[in-house]
């Protein structure tokens, strides 16, 4: 019989020669680039928001060098622009968005016991689309000058106030990277949200019903809703931009009766409720770390998914307090001043579950719980600046300060990141199969936490003496000198303890300890798999009867269905 | 629970492709709100005419057209439920044949407003958020018109079986979102904005 398809024409290599050619370069970027699997697709989220992490990192430290000693002259006025434009975008779009998609990606399906995202190819395009917008905003450095020689990367910073970014003020192509690798950027989030909803809601497995779900999908749940609802206006916002500088619209053009001030309420509608999208992944990590690491289940649960959803909800309503000093009428004042506070309740409530998770638990301080202890902490003072910059007497005062600077670093970094490394750490022995080196995770967590402090502490100083954000130097005697100093240090404490975390990273890969399935002695059904976890993840698909399905594996004599 | 739970003898889930197209209505509906805002916001901010009252004229056959393509799809997933495939391709053929005069009405309308009224993306703040709020509906109008062109070639190629029912109930849902949309899109473009 002649073959009939290509498929006929393939022979069964020699057993010897299988596998033979696995190991190569070009098989492993092949495998990379045509994977479906949402455990590798979620390391590579992961990795990649590292990689960016680590640039934007040290975009941010070369700011703090330029702005160690009053009259500096490290950094050109333009080349600082363009820095904290980058830092602010990367840290925002290409690192805090690319590792919620990566712990999603890699848990949830594992966390409801299925063995894949509901649609595998729509996740590898997600992912493809957010790392070739990372790209495209990062050649902005090579390709924006072209041929207008004019401009290089883009520096409108991270929120680009029209009608900073219209065509006759933002000239060459630096603001056009910019707004194409955030429209691309959206259309890989929504994708990959809507993938998150559908495997939530319909590839859990059986007995799985919502209230048994782990805290950590219920949350995963409620962020993917936020980010369908919220992206869209900032995709509509480049649009209308696109619109204005190629096209001649007038949405930004106020010559022609069009308002600057819209582009700020259409960015903010986005870009609050982003606060939310990035943060509400870290309270997703630490709802599954502190129970395991304090040996009781979690403090109220249907308050805790409750809870979530209250804050997405709220989160949506309070915009305009980002734009206080912009001029707005009582009433909204008001009305964003109030629904500002009110994101307190939610939040406030979570905090007090997790203490209540701790409160006569067993404490057991390994890495993730250390970094956990030190979110609560920190995101504590971020809340109460929050707080006080909701008010809006207190916000013309402070506004776009240095306060600010330090209240959404402290909610980025002191909460975001150290749930971040929490995660990390908490589910290494799963992904990879080796325990994390104790010694060198304690040296990052000291090193880290000092220098995150020592950084921004002093910021809150600076901004309440009047420091403007953004400014590329100042003069000396304002007061500013010696918080500046102190903060410019803590970047070398900082950087410190991010080496000793890649030095872990790769330390435990090679050397470290074997995991073994569930290192932790944890409770949900990623732990059921085997570490790391077959391309199938389980060979038959799980039944759970409680919200803690490996405890009542563990413990047939006191299972929790008895109770819930 | 004190006893043992019986578990239910059926697990039964959500369908994964409807979740999965309310999910993208919600975005796109997301999306509309803004564009929709943004035409309120600048109704009667326009500098310089023309303005809506002076060349807007309801699409009266137009709006026609797009809502009756809205049952006539209705009637075409019946006869498919039937398992009457004629009538499914008679139906899906008006259905395409309504949203194709739609477009054409759109294209007409464009081609009048930019060539005798001097209407553009450029002229004032009304063209900027017409043509981009009409635009953006008319984009959709034209993915819709692909999925259903598409949907009735593969039929007519034998290709669509009874195991496509829901992908092809799928497709009717997104085309009762464009014909929504396109509700409020004309109640205020031509029936409030032309008080200006």
């Amino acid at each position: 019989m002649t073959p009939q398809t290509a498929d006929d024409n393939f022979e069964i290599p020699p057993p010897e020669a299988i596998g033979h050619e696995r190991g190569s370069l070009t098989r492993i970027v092949q495998e990379l680039v045509f994977t479906v699997d949402h455990k590798k697709l979620g390391l590579m989220y992961i990795a990649s928001g590292l990689l960016f992490f680590v640039v934007a990192g040290l975009m941010a430290s070369l700011i703090r060098i330029q702005l160690a000693v009053p009259r500096n002259n490290f950094l050109e006025p333009d080349v600082f622009n363009r820095l904290f434009t980058m830092h602010g975008t990367a840290m925002v779009f290409f690192v805090g968005m690319p590792m919620l998609f990566g712990f999603a990606n890699y848990l949830i399906p594992l966390m409801v016991g299925a063995r894949d995202m509901a649609f595998p190819r729509l996740n590898a395009f997600g992912f493809w689309v957010f790392f070739f917008s990372g790209l495209l905003l990062f050649f902005s450095y090579l390709g924006a000058p072209g041929l207008y020689a004019a401009g290089s990367a883009p520096d409108v910073g991270w929120f680009a106030y029209s009608p900073l970014t219209a065509k006759a003020f933002s000239r060459g192509h630096s603001t056009d990277y910019w707004t194409l690798s955030i429209l691309l950027g959206g259309i890989g989030s929504i994708a990959t949200s809507i993938n998150i909803i559908v495997t939530a809601l319909c590839l859990r497995c059986k007995g799985m019903i919502l209230g048994r779900m782990p805290l950590f999908v219920w949350i995963y749940l409620v962020v993917a809703f936020l980010i369908i609802i919220a992206i869209p206006p900032l995709s509509a916002c480049q649009i209308m931009l696109i619109l204005d500088r190629y096209f001649g619209a007038h949405f930004f053009d106020t010559q022609a009766g069009g308002s600057a001030v819209l582009w700020q309420h259409f960015f903010w509608i986005f870009g609050h409720p982003e606060v939310y999208i990035l943060m509400l992944p870290g309270f997703a990590i630490a709802s599954e770390v502190i129970p395991v690491f304090s040996r009781k289940p979690i403090f109220g649960y249907p308050v805790m998914v409750a809870a979530s959803v209250l804050i997405a909800f709220i989160s949506l309503g309070v915009w305009a307090h980002h734009m206080f000093a912009v001029g707005m009428t009582s009433i909204g004042n008001t009305f964003f001043a109030i629904s500002t506070l009110l994101v307190a309740v939610p939040t406030g409530i979570k905090i007090f579950n997790w203490i209540g998770t701790m409160y006569g638990g067993k404490l057991r301080f390994e890495l993730p719980m250390l970094f956990c202890l030190a979110f609560l902490f920190q995101f504590l003072i971020a809340g109460l600046t929050g707080v006080m910059l909701g008010v809006a007497p207190f916000d013309w005062q402070l506004t776009d300060s240095y306060f600010v600077v330090a209240h959404f670093h402290y909610v980025l970094i002191g909460g975001l990141l150290f749930t971040i490394f929490s995660g990390i750490y908490y589910w290494y022995p799963k992904a990879l199969g080796k325990m994390p080196n104790f010694k060198l995770g304690l040296l990052h967590f000291l090193l880290f936490m000092a220098g995150f402090h020592i950084t921004f502490f002093p910021q809150h100083i600076s901004g309440f003496l009047g420091m403007p954000r953004r400014i590329y130097t100042y003069d000396a005697g304002r007061g500013w000198d010696l918080w500046n100093l102190i903060s410019s240090l803590g970047v070398i404490l900082q950087a410190a303890g991010i080496l000793f975390f890649v030095i872990n990273l790769i330390y435990s890969y090679v050397k470290g300890g074997k995991a073994g399935d569930d290192p932790w002695d944890a409770w949900t059904l990623e732990w059921a798999a085997s570490s790391p976890p077959p391309d199938y993840n389980f060979e038959t698909l799980p039944e759970v009867r409680s919200r803690r399905p490996l405890w009542d594996l563990k413990h047939p004599d006191d299972p929790d269905w008895k109770y819930e | 629970m004190t006893a043992a739970p019986a578990q239910s003898l059926e697990w039964k889930l959500p369908s994964a492709r409807k979740v999965a197209v309310i999910s993208l209505i919600l975005t796109e509906s997301s999306l509309f709100t803004i564009f929709l805002v943004a035409y309120l916001f600048y109704m009667g901010k326009s500098l310089n005419g023309p303005y809506p009252s002076e060349v807007l004229a309801f699409p009266l056959l137009a709006t026609i057209a797009l809502l009756s393509s809205s049952v006539t799809i209705v009637f075409s997933e019946m006869a498919l439920h039937r398992g009457n495939k004629a009538a499914f391709h008679v139906w899906w053929a008006i259905t395409i044949g309504l949203g194709t005069y739609f477009l054409w009405f759109t294209g007409m309308e464009w081609k009048h407003l930019i060539f005798t009224e001097n209407l553009t993306l450029a002229t004032n703040v009304f063209g900027t958020t017409f043509y981009a709020l009409v635009g953006l509906h008319a984009s959709h109008v034209i993915i819709g018109l692909l999925l259903l062109t598409l949907v009735f070639v593969l039929s007519l190629l034998g290709k669509v079986a009874g195991d496509h029912r829901e992908h092809i109930e799928m497709i009717s849902w997104y085309w009762h979102f464009v014909d929504a949309i396109w509700i409020v899109v004309v109640t205020v473009v031509y029936l409030i904005s032309t008080r200006y």
